[in-house]
């Protein structure tokens, strides 16, 4: 086996030229190898969040960057200058509690309409005899390999007023003027369930096809219609697959930026365009980190907690 | 066997229309003659013809594809160690930090990632003087550390399920551990790795918001090229992208789909003269 041969014949020597020489200064191979994923996500994952933290609480000022420093030094002793003026400025303003609430608002309508569409896919996908089944699961996965812009940038074709839809309803005379679709809070619906069906689909076909049929047969052959046996045994075994599959289309689709943007209209107040407003088009780069630092807490947050303690529950 | 009602196959075949209807009208129009996206005014290839002479959309296309080859690739590495870590190394004392670091990535809403790192370049380039300024740098470090955690997961899932009692006997055979690693867990989990590498490469290559937070001027990726075009109005040289996209993607997913099936079939071909 030649090629098994070879990353063989280099592993002594990349011992004997890096881990070594650290192993002189104390440190073990072992804590190298967990050192270096661990610093790596410190520097660049958790350490932003600390300096987010640090501006929101900063003043705006017209500088490079444009906010004023947190502290003055004066050689002896170091003066801090908070400023909680930024979070007093989300509370004041209707238009921040309103894009937080109408992203909720969104997401969660977005998620249930996936579910509503994903759910019988996936129980038709997972009841499908083999071929088929490897075929179709396919044909959900592959959406998600090309370009996410390029999708939501088809629907404006689909949903402008002269566009695929409209002209097709106008040209069999359905419809006489054009309907409004595009720029409204039902395009965004759209685009999010488009995008993110195969998230809803793909947890809960892991859960159905592991179904047990024999479970259904003896509900069936204890007299229960299909929809009870759907709704007290086909349901409830489902239930891990329905809930990640859910967090999976609601929480993404809070901070969504990019299907608010090109589908919504100017109504459309998401959180993730407003923050991305305040920072590219106001330059307010503190009021753009107390608006993350409330959607860390707000959403981010619960949602850790959520998983962390289902996994807690699986574990025991 | 239950009895099947018209009513499943009817609605998958619907959510199926629905999922390719708009990628099958970017590839129609793409060959439009008419610059009106959406009205039909005979074939012409004119806009793959302009998307080629275009430099700004060839320049950002080598942008992209340079970040996001660097960008998978390091991320393999890092995330193949994390997830490593976390399966084979039992107990650390940082590894609760580990386990989260690894996780939040994937439920971080991007404009939280995209705005925090840019902070953070911001405030390194203040006091370390690095990195000095924003482009392809910053672009490769923000797409490397969020991808790590989508290989992670691959890899991590991969880990559990192989065997681990070959990495065992090569441990009681006296094999260190580095070799351990190399020469056993590594071409074990190679199709994860592959599949990892993927995954990075596909999600670096989509990134429009994380990239406009950490760019600088002078390094523009594809899809901030497309964005701007898009919010401009109808681009039909756009649709002509598109459709190449899909075309590679096709041809990507056909030729894995070929491998597997053959890898498949000469498994059986091996048990049965077994």
């Amino acid at each position: 086996m030649p090629r098994a041969q070879a990353p063989g014949m280099s592993a002594p020597a990349l011992w004997r030229w890096t881990a070594a020489p650290l192993a002189r200064l104390g440190l073990s191979g072992r804590t190298l190898v967990i050192l270096v994923p661990v610093i790596w996500l410190l520097v660049f994952f958790l350490i932003p969040f600390l300096v987010v933290a640090k501006i929101s609480l900063s003043e705006p000022m017209i500088a490079q960057p444009p906010y004023a420093p947190l502290g003055t030094w004066d050689g002896l002793r170091l003066t801090l200058d908070l400023n909680f003026g930024n979070y007093a400025f989300l509370l004041d303003d209707p238009l921040y509690l309103n894009a937080y609430v109408f992203s909720i608002q969104t997401a969660f309508v977005s998620a249930a309409l996936a579910l509503l569409i994903g759910y019988p896919m996936a129980w038709y996908i997972a009841r499908s005899p083999e071929p088929r089944r490897t075929l179709l699961l396919l044909l959900v996965i592959l959406p998600f390999w090309t370009s996410f812009l390029l999708r939501v940038y088809a629907w404006q074709g689909f949903l402008r007023s002269n566009g695929v839809i409209n002209n097709f309803l106008i040209a069999t005379g359905i419809i006489d003027t054009p309907l409004v679709m595009l720029q409204t809070n039902f395009a965004v619906y759209l685009g999010i369930v488009y995008t993110y069906l195969p998230f809803m689909i793909l947890p809960l076909y892991a859960t159905l096809v592991k179904l047990d049929d024999s479970l259904l047969e003896a509900s069936a052959d204890l007299g229960a219609r299909p929809v009870a046996t759907f709704f007290h045994v086909t349901l409830p075994l489902s239930m891990p697959g329905v809930i990640a599959g859910f967090m999976l289309v609601f929480v993404p689709a809070i901070g969504e930026f990019v299907i608010p943007e090109l589908l919504g209209g100017p109504n459309t107040l998401m959180i993730g365009k407003v923050l991305w407003g305040e920072f590219f088009s106001n330059r307010d780069w503190p009021v753009a980190s107390a608006v993350a630092i409330v959607m860390l807490v707000v959403v981010v947050v619960p949602f850790m907690l959520l998983r962390n303690a289902q996994a807690r529950a699986e574990a025991e | 066997m239950m009895r099947r009602s018209p009513f499943l196959p009817l609605i998958c075949i619907a959510g199926f229309v629905f999922l390719y209807a708009p990628i099958v009208s970017l590839v129609v129009f793409s060959f439009n003659e008419s610059k009106l996206v959406t009205v039909w005014g005979g074939f012409s290839t004119k806009w793959y013809g302009a998307l080629f002479r275009d430099p700004q959309i060839l320049g950002a296309a080598w942008v992209s594809l340079q970040v996001a080859a660097i960008a998978a690739t390091v991320a393999v590495i890092l995330g193949t160690l994390a997830a490593y870590v976390l399966m084979r190394f039992g107990r650390f004392r940082s590894r609760a930090l580990l386990t989260g670091m690894v996780t939040a990535p994937l439920v971080m809403p991007e404009v939280i990632t995209g705005l925090s790192l840019l902070l953070l370049f911001v405030a390194m380039e203040q006091i370390f003087g690095w990195p000095a300024g924003r482009g392809m740098t910053t672009i490769i470090i923000a797409h490397t550390t969020f991808a790590m955690a989508y290989v992670a997961v691959v890899v991590q899932s991969r880990l559990t399920g192989m065997d681990q009692s070959v990495e065992e006997a090569a441990m009681d055979l006296g094999a260190r551990p580095v070799r351990v690693f190399f020469d056993i867990t590594l071409p074990i989990i190679s199709p994860a790795l592959v599949a990892g590498w993927l995954l990075a490469f596909t999600l670096s290559l989509d990134d429009l918001v994380v990239a406009s937070f950490v760019t600088g001027p002078g390094a523009s990726t594809l899809p901030m090229v497309i964005f701007s075009k898009v919010r401009m109005g109808v681009s039909p040289d756009i649709n002509a992208l598109a459709t190449i996209i899909i075309a590679i993607v096709g041809l990507g997913v056909g030729l894995a789909m070929w491998v597997m099936v053959r890898g498949r079939n000469r498994d059986k071909a091996v048990q049965r003269t077994e």
